[in-house]
């Protein structure tokens, strides 16, 4: 009898918390699917300009990638507001530019290199000098393709 | 009776949902993967050797000053600048006009033929010229103009020859699910549309 009646007051049961692992990996995976690696930390402003008649660059290994713009904020008091390299992690000068493809072009098996193509991703605000003077700079090394990395939009949106 | 609490809910299939979830996200989410012009640098040694003589009426001048103003061609020197929604069209009215004569004929340009403008495509250049003081920006954006008018050009002769357009033929011949005799013939109809309307953009150093 004294069974019976235990169960009387016991209220509802407490919820399962079996499958919070599940929910908690899924969110982890989610994440972990949406966000973006970069492999270089990016110590320029890089806010690239629209274009829509675009190619898809498809072979991650085969890109190297050159950055410019202004220091971003918080390099600025050390570095100033002109517009600036960056190869891998550092504020390059230009003359560095042409030993950086070489060293690159090193890491890479040798039928690949003519395959390289060197991915210049420039600030919208840059003043067309230093691209042309990067331009030079691949050219004397003799790495000829190239590809302006930009958004995808009207161009008319760079023009604001 | 006694009142029974409410059942405990079978957890057992979370896991299932999780996983196809997790799978669902897996299939639609793309990671990103850089786009932009391509364009290909002229050798430096070229300089040196003499260039081919050009006739004035086949280059086509786009000027960028630093003043973020286009000038196209004979409007330089009226101080008149192009909107950048016009530049498209001025371009293709160029290189589509087919003034040539004789051996200089072009038999599929749909251009007014105007004997000052380009005689034909093959021959026609388009030279983009910048001041270094130039934002970065407004030339990418004056690039991405001219290579739509050059593929407006190439997507209509595409699909009269071969009822596609010429940036679909680009397109599948890049995927990797193309099958390899696919590949042959889109690679030779790409040819042909390209040597029809062949890109000669020259980029000139900058003025200081």
């Amino acid at each position: 009898m004294s069974k019976f009646k235990k169960k009387q007051d016991e209220g509802t049961p407490a919820i399962s918390t079996a499958s919070l692992p599940d929910i908690v990996f899924m969110l982890l995976f989610f994440f972990m699917v949406v966000t973006v690696m970069r492999d270089t930390s990016l110590k320029v402003k890089n806010v690239l300009p629209y274009a829509d008649q675009v190619e898809k660059l498809e072979k991650k290994d085969l890109v190297m990638y050159i950055y410019a713009g202004k220091p971003s904020p918080r390099y600025q008091q050390q570095f100033g507001t002109e517009a600036r390299v960056q190869l891998n992690d550092n504020y390059a000068r230009i003359s560095d530019i042409q030993q950086f493809i070489f060293q690159e072009r090193e890491s890479k098996r040798e039928e690949l290199v003519p395959a390289l193509i060197t991915a210049l991703k420039v600030d919208k605000e840059t003043n067309m000098g230093l691209v042309s003077d990067i331009k030079q700079e691949l050219r004397k090394a003799e790495a000829l393709k190239i590809n302006y990395t930009t958004r995808e939009g009207d161009a008319n949106l760079n023009m604001e | 009776m006694a009142k029974r609490g409410s059942p405990e809910v079978n957890a057992g299939s979370m896991a299932d949902i999780a996983f196809l979830l997790l799978i669902f996200f897996l299939v639609t989410t793309t990671i990103e993967t850089d786009s932009g012009i391509s364009r290909k640098l002229p050798p430096l040694d070229e300089e040196t050797e003499n260039p081919p003589p050009l006739k004035k009426k086949n280059i086509f001048i786009v000027l960028v000053n630093a003043n973020e103003e286009i000038f196209v061609d004979h409007d330089i020197i009226k101080e008149n600048p192009v909107k950048l929604e016009d530049l498209k069209d001025k371009a293709i009215e160029f290189l589509d006009n087919g003034g040539g004569t004789g051996d200089e004929a072009c038999n599929y340009c749909q251009g007014t033929g105007n004997p000052e403008s380009s005689d034909n495509p093959i021959k026609a250049v388009i030279s983009l010229q910048n001041d270094r003081m130039t934002e970065y920006g407004t030339y990418i954006a004056v690039q991405n103009e001219l290579v739509a008018a050059y593929n407006t050009l190439r997507n209509r002769e595409a699909q009269r020859l071969y009822n596609m357009d010429f940036t679909e033929m680009e397109k599948a011949f890049k995927n990797p699910e193309t099958s390899d005799a696919n590949k042959e013939k889109l690679k030779e109809r790409i040819g042909v549309v390209k040597d029809m309307f062949p890109q000669k953009l020259s980029e000139a150093e900058p003025k200081k």
